[in-house]
């Protein structure tokens, strides 16, 4: 079946044949492999997209069910013009090891930003609990979002 | 495969009638882990998600189709409380109370509450209308339930006498994303204390003997709660999986239970 997705922006067509998740249509039917494939069991947070105005794990939803909804992944949030607000912070704190958990937490992070601009530490803890660091890299992720938001040092 | 987008609860039920083998989707946070993990290929899929009926809450009836993110907000204290534990942000803003009762996983987050509550679940049919079946006998065994083929379940009937006094906690490994080892309510009213229990049964239970023990005491001692912890222990039948033992599942019941049984005390 024809499954038509708005991703960051543009409409994109996609033959869909079985229930292969968003995930998979995104990485490879769209070419668009920052959205990481890792856990496929909604553990590790690393396909983290939003998709209709909320966060949820691509691999997790299933692609036909995607039909007619917004998406937006990590490819959407930088531009010609230079990095997101929180891929900067997250370079300028050295927040990247591995870096296979970084588009996740960008994409958490960003969506969390957008809905409260103040977030407290707790709230931005919440808010990337669903992401999962195995370079346990988490306290330069936090300074990382605390130099956005006013918080901390 | 075959999928259907249904547009609302009567497109579901046809749907549902004219093909009873297809595959319910709500929220996709168990199914897609079975279709991710090559467990479970279905021919068939009839997606749920866009049914607006399915959302609506009432002080009556919580809506299959409630999101876990919305239940976080529910006036149901212990609801919203095992709402708050269920996954992360991301998965409570997929996975729905409908998806948690459909699945029937003795580790379902919200199923104590619903035990606890004694509330009935609301399911509907093309062809008989809506049934409405009390918890104990919607959930018959591991991952069973009497739902029939036909049927979708639209709801969770909430009786109106429901205590204010309500408590649920869960042990895991850790503290976020986890699926529980031993999840427990507690709900504290005129007719004295009520225990549901998950991840210690094939279902959901309430731990009776130890509701009627604790509810024959005039004043709750030590002495009291250490007995209706011990007996909770043993009421409870708790296996050996690769999350936990039977041994530490029933010490934990006991725990659990007296904690929250001590909390709706203060």
């Amino acid at each position: 079946m024809n499954v038509t997705i708005t991703v960051n922006g543009e409409e994109r067509v996609v033959d869909v044949a079985g229930p292969e998740s968003l995930l998979s249509v995104l990485r490879n039917d769209l070419d668009l492999p920052g959205t990481k494939d890792a856990c496929e069991q909604g553990e590790c947070g690393s396909c983290t997209v939003v998709m209709a105005g909320e966060t949820v794990c691509s691999c997790l939803v299933m692609a036909a069910d995607a039909d007619g909804t917004a998406v937006v992944t990590v490819e959407g949030l930088s531009d010609d013009e230079g990095l997101h607000p929180v891929q900067r912070a997250m370079l300028a704190e050295g927040a990247v090891q591995c870096g296979f958990c970084t588009p996740g937490f960008v994409v958490a992070g960003s969506h969390l930003l957008d809905t409260d601009p103040h977030p407290t530490e707790l709230e931005i803890r919440e808010a990337l609990s669903g992401n999962i660091c195995r370079c346990t890299g988490y306290g330069a992720i936090l300074r990382a979002f605390e130099t956005l938001t006013g918080e901390g040092t | 495969m075959e999928f259907t987008a249904a547009r609302d609860l009567d497109d579901a039920l046809t749907t549902k009638a004219q093909q009873p083998d297809t595959q319910l989707l709500a929220g996709g946070t168990d199914l897609m882990v079975e279709v991710n993990l090559a467990h479970h290929r279905p021919a068939r899929v009839l997606s749920l998600r866009r049914v607006e009926e399915l959302r609506e809450i009432t002080p009556e009836r919580i809506g299959a189709g409630a999101t876990w993110a919305h239940l976080e907000h529910s006036e149901h204290r212990a609801l919203a409380q095992a709402a708050r534990t269920v996954g992360s942000p991301q998965i409570r803003a997929a996975g729905t109370i409908g998806g948690n009762i459909g699945t029937a996983s003795p580790a379902g987050d919200g199923l104590p509450w619903i035990a606890a509550a004694n509330a009935q679940i609301v399911v509907r049919s093309a062809e008989r209308g809506e049934r409405t079946i009390p918890w104990n006998e919607f959930f018959v065994g591991v991952k069973r339930t009497s739902l029939e083929s036909d049927e979708v379940i639209t709801a969770v009937a909430v009786p109106a006498d429901l205590p204010v006094s309500q408590e649920f906690a869960k042990v895991g490994a850790r503290n976020a994303m986890v699926i529980s080892t031993v999840s427990c309510v507690v709900m504290a009213g005129d007719d004295g204390f009520r225990v549901a229990l998950g991840s210690v049964a094939p279902t959901p239970i309430r731990a009776t003997r130890a509701e009627a023990m604790i509810n024959a005491e005039s004043s709750i001692s030590d002495a009291a709660l250490e007995e209706f912890a011990r007996i909770v222990s043993n009421e409870v039948r708790p296996i050996t999986d690769h999350r936990s033992t039977e041994a530490y599942r029933r010490h934990a019941a006991g725990v659990l239970a007296r904690r929250l049984v001590e909390r709706s005390l203060r």
